[in-house]
């Protein structure tokens, strides 16, 4: 089943459909390489550029579960790269210490499951530290990555997609890659803005999802949603690991007659409306497509906005394809998650409403 | 400037105070068993209390076979090397005794004989002094200005006066403080002046943090001193963060943070200890033991010794002092800071001090402890007249100096207040600026909304905010 989606993942090619001059990263070469190793690149290079950064959190010093910090502390040392205890409020507590006093602080969260202890110091310290101080302070130099989602066999505490909690949040940023290309350049220009960003990373495609990746210094940048592949009857709407699902349903709803626009937001916070909506006003039809549970998940805002600006275009009601509203069970994933057949029903539904 | 009296002594005193507080054996004689079957070297190991345990091997000392003594063995389990004991002990819960109080200056002001203390200079001293007194008078101004409804709210520093500014004035202007929100004397001794304290209250154009937060949520970057935020010890685990970076950068510099004994109960607290140990990171951590947490005693707020128990249980060094005591404040604080920065170490310091005021001005606390009490503590146990004593008899005050102080202080604080009262507030637009480095889109449409509301009804919206 592994190796399928690893073949089906390179098939669908991450963003070789490139859109539009800013794109230019896309049509690159580079050296083919997995999710994990193009956010290791992004973080050697974040490191190298910036004496003054940081990169810690549980298990980073040998390289990290996932391996995306292999080869920093040999690199930069132990004073810069560094494990810390097991406490998520004192690793995003520090860091904003850190990012507070003009360093970069790159935190690892070992599973977005496991955000929720660093909850308030996110909320109430993060997000509001400029705001407060009346622009005296910031803590912009702190970056939070964390892996996400469904990975087939991760149950309740190892697949979460919690996204729309810190959605909710004025004063941080969301970003969520698809790809490793897509991954290196964001997460270089979540280290590099000058706001705390939470920067979560598909884990499922850390090894699942190979690409060329140009071997510089570059940087995607915030808050730009990329339509990834045009079409005319119906917007498709996602982020991070779901898009290849979509990618799939886009894919067969063609070979049906239906030309599907698919739409990666990156950004969540603040989110890329101007995009969605010049889209949504030419197909007249919007499905958002989420890991994340139905009530309550980002997809809602996206509807919301989307509503009020293009009302009078929508030729059907806007429609989310989520997971359900139950703790993300093991036995049960196949049922809870949103496949690409219930992708396609909808597109069907709604095109034909 | 400042002449430590008995410098050499100083850290084995320390020393000393960790040996003397050993969480105790059952009975001595087990004590004497386990001194004199230990490999010495293996005591030195066991009362450093920062070495690092790296051995995570197991190994067995090459005696072992040759030595049929049981007591003998001593087996590495990851963190070190630990003897054996065939006895059933517990560590008990508590020591037999609390641990003592440092202290230099009697209740009366008086300097206790053969007191170990830092020496200040006439003119820290009276400094010292002064701005005790202003904060006093400041906090009573701001006091009734909010009871006449002048101000929204106001949270005072009475009783803890000696703490806010003796701590102050032991460190270096460099030092950055992560306040709770009782420490605005901190900033009054580095130089905010009254007027500056009156904007923030009144969340004029001048505040610094530009009308967005309640009164006393003070901050100033000109005198590194990180703006208040009401929530309870999310500042610990900050302050080692930045202590951190100053050693990287290896600033002459610590961090310094406060809190009180509720703070101290929250995960936060145990987050900063563990790190700020495991980090080596140049902070200290002083807590105002004042007794009460709102209306919580600390009674029901924690079960050991206070707060310097507490410091052990992380691997970093503490005291208690008498946080009513300018001079032990002072003393202690310098020394601290000292160790923090020459040994890249946390230190933990507990001030026992009484919370003399109400917890803020939404709170009455006569509802929840007797009006004698409070009225004991402020008067018989008050930080500024035991440290008047002292200067006085120092040669270095008089009773006519303080009347020329408290009269210029309470005109120049009335008129801050009429000043900042007169103030407009900020513009409009600052609601929305500072959430961001940069506006972002969805911001500036909804500043426009608001903007179309206003117009619209004009009546709904505060007439003292320009648009």
């Amino acid at each position: 089943m592994a190796a399928l989606l690893g073949r089906s993942c390179r098939k669908l090619g991450f963003l070789s459909s490139g859109h539009g001059a800013r794109r230019s990263v896309s049509t690159e070469t580079g050296k083919s390489l997995n999710l994990y190793s193009a956010i290791n690149q992004a973080l050697h290079i974040a490191l190298d550029s910036d004496p003054r950064s940081y990169v810690f959190g549980e298990d980073v010093g040998f390289g990290g579960v996932f391996r995306c910090t292999t080869g920093l502390a040999e690199r930069f040392g132990k004073n810069r790269v560094f494990n810390t205890p097991l406490c998520e409020q004192g690793i995003v507590g520090f860091g904003i210490g850190l990012a507070a006093m003009g360093n970069r602080a790159i935190v690892e969260i070992q599973f977005a499951d496991y955000i929720y202890p660093a909850f308030d110091q996110i909320v109430n310290e993060a997000a509001k530290f400029r705001y407060r101080s009346g622009n005296q302070f910031n803590c912009g130099g702190l970056t939070i990555r964390a892996p996400y989602g469904a990975v087939g066999h991760g149950g309740h505490y190892h697949s979460q997609s919690p996204e729309a909690f810190f959605c909710h949040v004025p004063g941080i940023k969301v970003v969520i890659p698809r790809s490793p290309r897509e991954a290196k350049g964001l997460l270089l220009s979540c280290i590099r803005d000058p706001n705390p960003v939470v920067f979560f990373e598909p884990k499922w495609l850390y090894r699942q999802a190979v690409e060329e990746v140009p071997e510089h210094d570059y940087m995607i940048p915030l808050s730009e949603a990329e339509v990834i592949r045009e079409g005319n009857d119906i917007t498709l709407v996602g982020w991070g690991a779901q898009l290849t699902i979509m990618e799939q349903a886009c894919l067969e709803a063609e070979k049906e007659g239906i030309s599907c626009e698919l739409i990666d937001l990156k950004t969540l916070l603040p989110w890329d409306k101007e995009t969605v909506e010049a889209s949504v006003k030419k197909t007249g039809r919007l499905l958002i497509s989420h890991e994340a549970p139905i009530t309550g998940g980002f997809g809602a805002e996206i509807s919301a906005t989307i509503l009020e600006r293009c009302f009078l275009k929508l030729e059907a009601p806007v429609t989310r394809v989520c997971g359900l509203d139950t703790p993300f069970p093991l036995v049960f994933e196949p049922f809870y998650m949103p496949t690409k057949n219930k992708i396609l029903d909808a597109i069907k539904t709604t095109v034909n409403y | 400037m400042a002449l430590r009296l008995r410098s050499s002594t100083s850290k084995s005193n320390f020393l000393n105070i960790l040996r003397y507080n050993n969480l105790g054996f059952g009975t001595a004689s087990h004590a004497a068993r386990h001194l004199r079957t230990h490999d010495p070297t293996l005591l030195r190991v066991s009362q450093n209390p920062i070495s690092r345990f790296c051995n995570t091997m197991a190994e067995k000392l090459s005696s072992v076979g040759e030595n049929e003594d049981a007591n003998a063995q001593v087996m590495d389990f990851p963190g070190g090397k630990v003897a054996f004991t065939p006895e059933i002990q517990f560590i008990s819960e508590s020591s037999k005794e609390r641990v003592p109080c440092y202290r230099v200056l009697d209740d009366n002001g008086q300097l206790i004989t053969n007191s170990h203390f830092v020496q200040v200079s006439e003119e820290v001293a009276v400094k010292m002094y002064s701005d005790m007194v202003t904060l006093q008078i400041m906090d009573n101004i701001f006091y009734e200005a909010q009871r006449q409804g002048r101000l929204s709210f106001y949270a005072t520093t009475i009783g803890e006066e000696a703490i806010n500014i003796a701590s102050a004035a032991a460190l270096s202007p460099q030092d950055v403080i992560f306040p709770q929100y009782r420490e605005p004397g901190v900033l009054l001794w580095r130089g905010f002046t009254l007027q500056e304290f009156a904007n923030q209250c009144f969340g004029n154009k001048s505040d610094n943090g530009k009308g967005r937060q309640m009164p006393v949520h003070y901050g100033s970057n000109k005198l590194n001193y990180f703006t208040v935020s009401a929530t309870i010890a999310t500042q610990l685990p900050n302050a080692v963060g930045a202590a951190y970076s100053l050693k990287m950068d290896k600033k002459d510099a610590c961090a310094v943070t406060y809190f009180g004994d509720g703070g101290s109960s929250e995960g936060d607290f145990h987050a900063a200890l563990n790190f700020a140990a495991v980090m080596e990171a140049p902070v200290l951590f002083i807590c105002r033991n004042n007794g009460w947490a709102i209306s919580t005693p600390t009674s029901d707020q924690f079960r050991s010794d206070g707060l310097v128990v507490k410091g052990r249980a992380y691997g970093i060094r503490s005291i208690r002092v008498d946080g009513n005591d300018a001079l032990a404040m002072y003393s202690a604080v310098h020394t601290a800071r000292e160790m923090a920065i020459s040994e890249e170490r946390p230190i933990l310091i507990e001030a026992l001090t009484y919370r003399v005021g109400h917890h803020s001005t939404s709170d009455d606390s006569t509802r929840y402890r007797s009006a004698d009490e409070i009225e004991w503590w402020n008067k018989a146990r008050n930080p500024l007249s035991r440290f008047r004593t002292w200067i006085e008899s120092s040669g270095w005050w008089s009773d006519e100096e303080e009347s020329d102080l408290r009269s210029r202080v309470k005109k120049e604080m009335l008129e801050a207040l009429r000043v900042a009262e007169k103030t407009e507030k900020p513009n409009l637009e600052n609601m929305f600026s500072d959430v961001y480095d940069v506006p972002p889109l969805n911001l500036r449409e909804q500043e426009r909304q608001v903007r179309q509301t206003i117009k619209s009804h004009p009546q709904d919206y505060p007439s003292d905010v320009p648009l």
